[in-house]
């Protein structure tokens, strides 16, 4: 009532509006969204936003000074049917050049910046970049560092200020890589190498994910990027180096480029400690009796290429299963074992009539596995 | 001339011509006007259709993990959605217009062809029943609406899904052409003594640039469709790569189709904006020759644009800067249609009728539309905003916020021409009102969701990304826009069932087919007109110094009709037959094909030897 007689009409009609609005900006900002790609992490991603930004802004402009003048004219010009016919105005030129003109000079202000976007995006990373080979497969993706011989799955470990040079392509059909905060997606073909990169400036865990269209579970074909301080990624490195058929000797660690022969492929991995876990035995004989050893790989240094399924090497010490879509907890990877099927229906890995009590024993293995 | 002897007997044999009613008469028809009104049920239908499938999307996206829809059945709906509102619903419901419309405008009797005309619209019918039988066997298309080689191949795709797709497109493509064909001759050949080209209504200029658009698009979808069709039936190895294939060859293709295609989309929606804004602000379209070649500007560009839906392929950058630009110029005629549509209002005496409103939604929809195209026609932006629902924002805002406001104020417009009724008025707004808080609701946030990194095409979403918030407003959204064509299709209900109420001329227009009563008679114009400027009807009342009289129905005696005939639907009859006997060659064999090739044979030869008239 107090409201009624204190607020003007016209500003209560505009209450409804400014909650929307309140909720809408809240749900806007881009602190919100773990995936957002208008946070960029990288020299990359920055290139692009920046033109973004600035189209963002010149639309807006545009927008207003549109839209207003359509609203002015629609409430303005507001005519009855018996008033008198207004003047009839077949058009003029002098302002049909100036709407000709301007939007052209606004093209151009965009133009420019792009195409100067368009060429430093296009250009080749530095000597000295990290080179990852991505491949992307129905509805998972491979990372192999060929430089250090390193095979993993849907987790991609990043040293932070080294530029990361992406070359990609897929197994099967077409896929997009796609990690927002660091890059904008590149799409990967069969027999096409398409190509990325981009430096980190931030680290952390990032989430990304398949942005083209690819079958049933494309939108269950997610990644994670770790990044990690140039120290923390040269750990990794020397860990997973050791996740090897025959775990090379420290001061035999292959530098880049040489002692890619080593591997003799088949050969399971031991780990130090693990094997006295009764589970851990148990699993290790039902990896093998399930079949699972016929799609999965164990080994992550010099492991074998064109495995259907993704490398396990250190699926213990992943965040997520399942191409980025179930946390990774002893609970879900058990059921994912005993019914990957139910919890992403169509995925090429088939039930595999696994029970409760060996579902338990694998996941004791892998979970040694990290 | 008139009082020739072939004349007279002709005269003879149509004399009266009593109103036609009665099954047959549809399945014989070749008057444009029922042609219409027969595109314009089926397309109705399937955009309800698609829309009821929209729904359904929704509702699985409106909260996160969701488990309403199996992907399998997501994927369906999907790639159902889009093709069904592109092919069976935006296009044919222009290909109403252009029927009912494009002939009474330009004052002709009818089309050129009028059985093509018929056979246009019996294939687009079977095309879209084909398409959508494909529910039936538990098999629609589920690869996207544009299809992406090599998730097409048969060993990505071994179920009947793809096959639907690409035959289904294949038929309807055929009924495209045809109609293309039809309209192009229309236009240039039938127009009225006087009504020189640059004195067509806007209208009709926009529809003939739509069908010169279709001519030079339709043929490379339609070849690529063969080669899909190839690779799945006999083994060729076009699109597949460890033949030595190249799926992005698919993509080029079915771009160099698909842009274009846009345009096919949204120019006879400009038409109808040009056509409404004038009568209802009353005042001339300003800046007529602009708009002309604006329109053709923007097509003739649609054609040098397409890999800016491929900038993501990874091109290269001369080819990246090649088609941004190409993309950042179709933006100047775009602009400068949005500038003279405000100018044509500015300065008028706008009367607020339910087709106004829409056509002015249209603009207020399409500015958007248009701002987030040029958005992503810069290529390091659109790495990020490509594949994202930023981009089922912008197409949203294009073609619902443009082609189907545009449609509804067209349809609202030409209702009483078409129907002889009014549509209510506040139904009307209603309509109006719940379309436009609906649209928004759904689709604008979108643009937020996208650029904060939802993908499209996803059938779920987790937790922790923050997408639920506003993708449960979408939900919501979508309700309202399904709510607000409740209310329309209500209005069709109730007005249906009152008299024929309309007169000639309710909205003071500018064109031709206000000159004739509502709905017109099978003949249109008793006395073809003769036309001396662009808004001859304005000019006529000008004239004559206030409203013209209500023109009479009149017997028709002593003009020429063509004669109904069943050919053209026996032969899309068979024309289906042969893509139904391509599906089944595994089951029968080429007996299918065979079947459907000697009805299709049957019914051309029939169609052929029929005397005319």
């Amino acid at each position: 009532m107090l409201l009624r007689t204190a607020a003007p009409r016209p500003l209560r009609r505009w209450v409804p509006v400014l909650f929307l609005l309140a909720l809408l900006v809240g749900a806007c900002s881009p602190e919100h969204y773990a995936q957002t790609a208008l946070r960029p992490l990288s020299d990359f991603a920055k290139i692009g936003d920046d033109i973004q930004t600035t189209t963002i802004w010149w639309a807006f402009g545009v927008f207003v000074l549109v839209e207003g003048a359509l609203l002015y004219a629609i409430f303005r010009f507001r005519g009855k049917p018996d008033d008198p016919e207004p003047q009839q105005v077949h058009g003029n030129t002098a302002i049909e050049i100036v709407w000709t003109v301007i939007p052209a000079l606004i093209l151009a202000a965009i133009a420019v910046p792009t195409v100067k976007g368009i060429f430093e995006t296009s250009a080749r990373p530095p000597a000295d970049a990290l080179k990852v080979e991505v491949i992307g497969h129905q509805w998972w993706w491979e990372f192999r560092y060929p430089d250090l011989n390193l095979t993993t799955a849907n987790e991609v470990h990043i040293p932070v200020g080294q530029t990361v040079s992406f070359r990609m392509g897929t197994a099967d059909v077409v896929h997009s890589f796609w990690p927002p905060r660091f890059a904008g997606k590149r799409d990967v073909f069969p027999n096409r190498e398409t190509r990325l990169w981009f430096k980190a400036e931030a680290a952390g865990e990032y989430p990304g994910q398949c942005a083209e269209f690819c079958g049933i579970q494309h939108g269950r074909m997610a990644f994670r990027v770790k990044a990690q301080t140039p120290e923390e990624f040269q750990t990794w490195v020397s860990h997973m180096q050791t996740l090897g058929p025959k775990p090379p000797p420290a001061a035999e660690a292959p530098t880049a480029g040489d002692s890619v022969q080593v591997a003799s492929a088949g050969a399971s991995l031991r780990q130090a400690g693990a094997s006295q876990d009764p589970q851990y035995a148990t699993g290790e004989k039902l990896f093998q009796a399930k079949g699972c050893v016929g799609c999965h790989s164990l080994t992550a240094f010099n492991a074998p290429k064109g495995m259907i399924g993704p490398n396990l090497a250190d699926v213990g010490a992943r965040s997520y299963i399942g191409a980025g879509s179930f946390k990774n907890t002893d609970e879900t990877l058990a059921r994912w074992i005993q019914n990957p099927q139910a919890m992403k229906v169509g995925v090429l890995m088939p039930n595999l009539g696994v029970t409760a009590e060996e579902a338990k024993s694998l996941v004791g293995y892998l979970r040694a596995h990290q | 001339m008139a009082t020739t002897a072939l004349d007279q007997q002709r005269a003879h044999a149509t004399a009266g011509h009593a109103e036609k009613s009665g099954l047959w008469s549809w399945l014989t028809t070749v008057d444009h006007k029922r042609v219409g009104i027969l595109y314009g049920a089926t397309a109705f239908f399937f955009f309800l259709l698609g829309g009821i499938e929209a729904i359904l999307l929704r509702i699985q996206l409106g909260s996160p993990n969701s488990t309403f829809l199996s992907p399998d059945t997501y994927n369906q709906l999907f790639t159902m959605h889009g093709t069904t509102m592109i092919f069976l619903a935006i296009m044919p419901l222009s290909a109403m217009f252009f029927n009912f419309m494009i002939p009474l405008m330009i004052g002709a009797r009818d089309v050129a062809f009028p059985r093509l005309n018929a056979f246009s619209y019996w294939v687009f019918l079977a095309g879209g029943l084909f398409l959508n039988s494909s529910f039936f066997f538990g098999a629609a298309p589920d690869q996207g609406w544009y299809g992406y080689a090599n998730l097409t191949s048969r060993q990505y795709s071994p179920g009947m899904n793809v096959d639907f797709w690409t035959l289904g497109l294949q038929i309807l493509g055929v009924a495209s052409l045809a109609a293309a064909v039809n309209f192009f001759v229309t236009i240039l050949n039938m127009r009225a003594p006087g009504m020189k080209l640059m004195r067509m209504p806007m209208f009709v200029w926009m529809s003939f640039i739509t069908q010169v658009l279709l001519l030079l698009a339709f043929p490379v979808i339609t070849v690529a469709l063969i080669l899909l069709m190839f690779d799945r039936f006999f083994g060729t190895h076009f699109f597949v790569p460890s033949a030595g294939g190249d799926p992005l060859l698919w993509q080029h293709l079915f771009w160099i189709f698909g842009h274009p295609e846009v345009y096919i989309l949204i120019l006879p929606a400009f038409g109808i904006i040009s056509e409404v804004l004038p009568v209802f602000s009353r005042k001339p379209l300003f800046g007529y020759a602009a708009m002309v070649f604006s329109g053709a500007f923007i097509a003739f560009l649609g054609f040098g644009v397409w890999s800016h839906h491929m900038f993501t392929t990874g091109m290269g950058p001369i080819a990246d800067t090649f088609f941004a630009l190409t993309t950042m110029l179709i933006a100047i005629p775009t602009g400068v249609k949005i500038f003279n549509w405000l100018g044509t209002v500015w300065g008028g005496s706008i009367q607020y009728r339910v087709p106004m409103y829409f056509a002015l939604g249209f603009i207020a929809m399409f500015i958007i539309g248009g701002l987030s195209g040029v958005m992503h026609s810069s290529p390091p932006a659109d790495l990020q905003q490509n594949d994202t629902y930023f981009i089922v924002a912008h197409f949203h805002y294009v073609l619902f916020g443009g082609s189907i406001f545009g449609l509804t104020a067209g349809a609202y417009y030409w209702w009483p021409k078409m129907s002889g009724r009014m549509l209510d008025e506040t139904l009307g707004k209603v309509h109006f009102w719940l379309m436009l808080i609906g649209f928004n609701l759904t689709f604008f946030p979108m643009h937020i969701l996208g650029l904060n990194g939802m993908p499209r095409r996803v059938y779920t979403y987790p937790e922790g990304l923050g997408f639920e918030t506003l993708n449960q407003v979408e939900t919501v959204g979508s309700l309202i826009l399904g709510l607000s064509f409740v209310v329309f299709l209500f209005n069709i209900f109730k007005t249906a069932r009152g008299p024929r109420n309309a007169p000639a001329d309710p909205w003071n227009g500018a064109t031709l087919e206000w000159a004739i009563p509502s709905p017109p008679q099978e003949w249109n114009f008793a006395e073809v007109p003769a036309v001396h400027g662009r808004d001859p009807l304005w000019e006529a009342k000008r004239e004559r110094g206030g409203p013209l009289p209500e023109p009479p129905r009149v017997s028709g005696e002593g003009i020429h009709l063509p004669n109904p005939s069943i050919w053209p639907l026996v032969a899309a009859v068979g024309l289906t037959g042969v893509m139904v006997g391509v599906m089944t060659l595994h089951i029968v064999g080429p007996w299918g094909v065979v079947v459907g090739l000697s009805i299709l044979f049957f019914g051309v030869y029939n169609w052929a030897f029929e005397p005319a008239g």
